[in-house]
């Protein structure tokens, strides 16, 4: 299963991105790694947490615009290059990359690269056979989800 | 019909009611009312000189400013141990204005919200749950006495604890809701994010009664797909009585007035003239039975239209269209005349938005600026800021083609826009804050 990221609208003002923060922390909710992307007046913060279920409810709850999305997360070797090699399987098959960011720590010492695709499957049949260990779901959130 | 003598009456015993009840609210607000006195012998004008209904165009206008003048009680036409109750509005566009009523006032505005209810198909074997606030604002405590008037069981929830609200429709089987049209959608959508397998159409709930803010025939449509209802309007003004004065019927298009208590005009908002019959423009009501608070000709600023159609409904009474604007919201941006109803029908065409939205009005210069802060739902929200991007591009777009304004679209949090008694603040017009009709 692929790795979902939990996103949410918040607005670019002082004090918003805690309320969401707040929101996920009295939910007990484990951020992994996270990103902004920013507009002068709204900015989607998207995170990869131990259970974005359950932290997509408690933000609905609390009035926070929020969603679901499969994401590919892929692991790199921390070689210079490395990331270039796995850009040029996605730019040869002409998959357009949405957006992406890291993991900030190493998973079995390599880093994590997470890629935004409009078709996640076009994605991940494009690496097949080249070598890439591609970060399942349950490596994240663990068995029992 | 709750009063079928009255509301299928021929239009010419009806005019000969409407003249003899004319007389004497005139005289009854002349002779108990200073304000009418001064302002009447000022412009030299008599009670006794009103003869035939052609005489209205001969009475000087009654304003939202005469009555902010009369704060609190200076219009009452009886003493204070007469009256029985006030309202009062909530001042969104100035200073506060109070009504009073005496018993039979309040006798007659729970018999206009009984009508208004009958004719929508509501019974005394309904149940009403009047979600409308309780208090000052004369959408609750009206719809209240007027339900339970019809004899229909009345839950008096009052606004806002949407769990609840959906709660008492699952466990009353609650048939009917009354509430603003803004309120409806803000329960549909607390339906579709926090409770995603629950069915309403599994519930009792058949009937909506909306009003106290202007709302679209695309909203109505949107309300009666996601609440699987049908949703009918109930117009009213607290000036002249509160909600009741006209409602929609089974036909669902343009509102009955209740002929034999309010007496209608439409008049040219610019030169005060009075307009045939079937012309476009702004509404004025005269109290034909009012003890407590009279109002002769008064100005509404609420722009519609009157006809007479043969309703299929049976009612003879003179209907009103639907109205969606007021012409104290009407905003001048660069010249342009725009009504807040138009910016909402744009919304409603693009896809997944909803009417939660706020114009901002100011002046940078000496130009005007729009911008229009529309509130993200589930629907429109997106990971990606190019798709959400876009959708402010289109709805930008949109106003230009449509409206021929060019706006800013600020997309904000759900729940910022702030809300007053569940109506929503639809536009705030920064450019001169003291303005004052």
């Amino acid at each position: 299963m692929n790795v979902t990221q939990l996103s949410a609208f918040v607005s670019n003002k002082p004090g918003h991105l805690q309320k969401v923060l707040k929101v996920l922390a009295d939910e007990n909710i484990n951020i992994i790694t996270l990103t902004i992307a920013e507009t002068s007046d709204f900015g989607i913060l998207r995170m990869i947490v131990n259970d974005p279920e359950k932290g997509n409810r408690a933000l609905k709850e609390n009035n926070i615009t929020s969603s679901l999305t499969d994401v590919l997360a892929l692991e790199i070797n921390d070689t210079p290059g490395s990331l270039f090699a796995a850009l040029e399987v996605f730019a040869t098959m002409e998959l357009n990359i949405e957006y992406m960011y890291a993991f900030t720590q190493k998973r079995n010492d390599k880093p994590v690269m997470i890629f935004r695709f409009q078709d996640i499957e076009k994605a991940k049949n494009a690496l097949k056979g080249k070598g890439y260990n591609i970060v399942k779901k349950i490596d994240i959130v663990g068995e029992n989800r | 019909m709750f009063n079928g003598k009255i509301e299928s009456m021929s239009e010419r015993e009806m005019k000969a009611l409407q003249l003899e009840r004319l007389k004497w609210s005139i005289r009854h607000a002349y002779d108990n009312v200073l304000f009418y006195k001064n302002k009447y012998d000022e412009a030299g004008f008599h009670p006794d000189q009103f003869k035939s209904l052609d005489d209205m165009r001969r009475i000087p206008f009654f304003t939202k400013q005469d009555m902010r003048d009369g704060y609190p009680f200076g219009l009452f036409a009886v003493p204070l141990s007469k009256v029985v109750r006030v309202h009062s509005s909530s001042g969104t566009t100035g200073n506060v204005t109070v009504v009073g009523y005496t018993k039979n006032d309040i006798e007659v505005f729970s018999e206009i919200v009984a009508r208004s209810l009958a004719s929508y198909g509501v019974t005394n074997e309904d149940i009403i749950q009047n979600a409308y606030g309780y208090g000052l604002f004369t959408g609750g405590l009206g719809l209240h006495y007027g339900s339970e008037k019809l004899g229909a069981l009345t839950v008096p929830v009052s606004g806002g604890n949407t769990p609840r609200q959906i709660m008492l429709i699952k466990d009353f089987g609650t048939t009917v809701l009354c509430s603003t049209p803004s309120y409806a959608l803000n329960i549909a959508d607390f339906l579709e994010v926090n409770m995603p397998d629950f069915d309403i159409s599994s519930t009792r709930l058949r009937l909506g009664v909306f009003g106290a803010e202007p709302w679209t025939e695309a909203m109505r449509k949107e309300i009666e797909k996601r609440l699987k209802i049908d949703a009918y309007d109930i117009y009213g003004l607290s000036e002249v009585m509160g909600p009741g004065v006209s409602a929609e019927c089974s036909e669902k298009s343009g509102l009955h007035v209740f002929e034999d208590h309010f007496y209608v005009e439409i008049i040219d908002p610019d030169t005060g003239e009075i307009l045939p019959e079937g012309s476009r423009g702004e509404i004025v009501y005269t109290s034909l039975t009012k003890e407590a608070f009279p109002g002769i000709r008064y100005r509404s600023r609420d722009i519609t239209r009157l006809y007479h159609d043969n309703c299929k409904c049976g009612r003879t009474l003179v209907k009103m269209e639907k109205v969606t604007g007021r012409s104290d919201d009407m905003l001048i941006i660069r010249g342009v005349n725009v009504f807040p109803s138009q910016i909402e029908a744009v919304l409603m065409e693009i896809e997944g938005t909803e009417p939660h939205y706020q114009i901002i009005v100011d002046r940078k210069g000496s130009m005007d600026d729009i911008e229009v802060m529309v509130e993200v739902n589930e629907k429109m929200f997106s990971d990606e800021i190019r798709v959400l991007n876009g959708l402010s591009k289109s709805i930008t777009d949109k106003f230009r083609s449509s409206l021929g304004i060019s706006a800013k679209i600020t997309l904000v949090e759900p729940q910022s826009i702030p809300r007053s008694e569940g109506k929503a603040i639809r536009v705030v017009d920064k450019r001169n804050k003291n303005r004052e009709d």
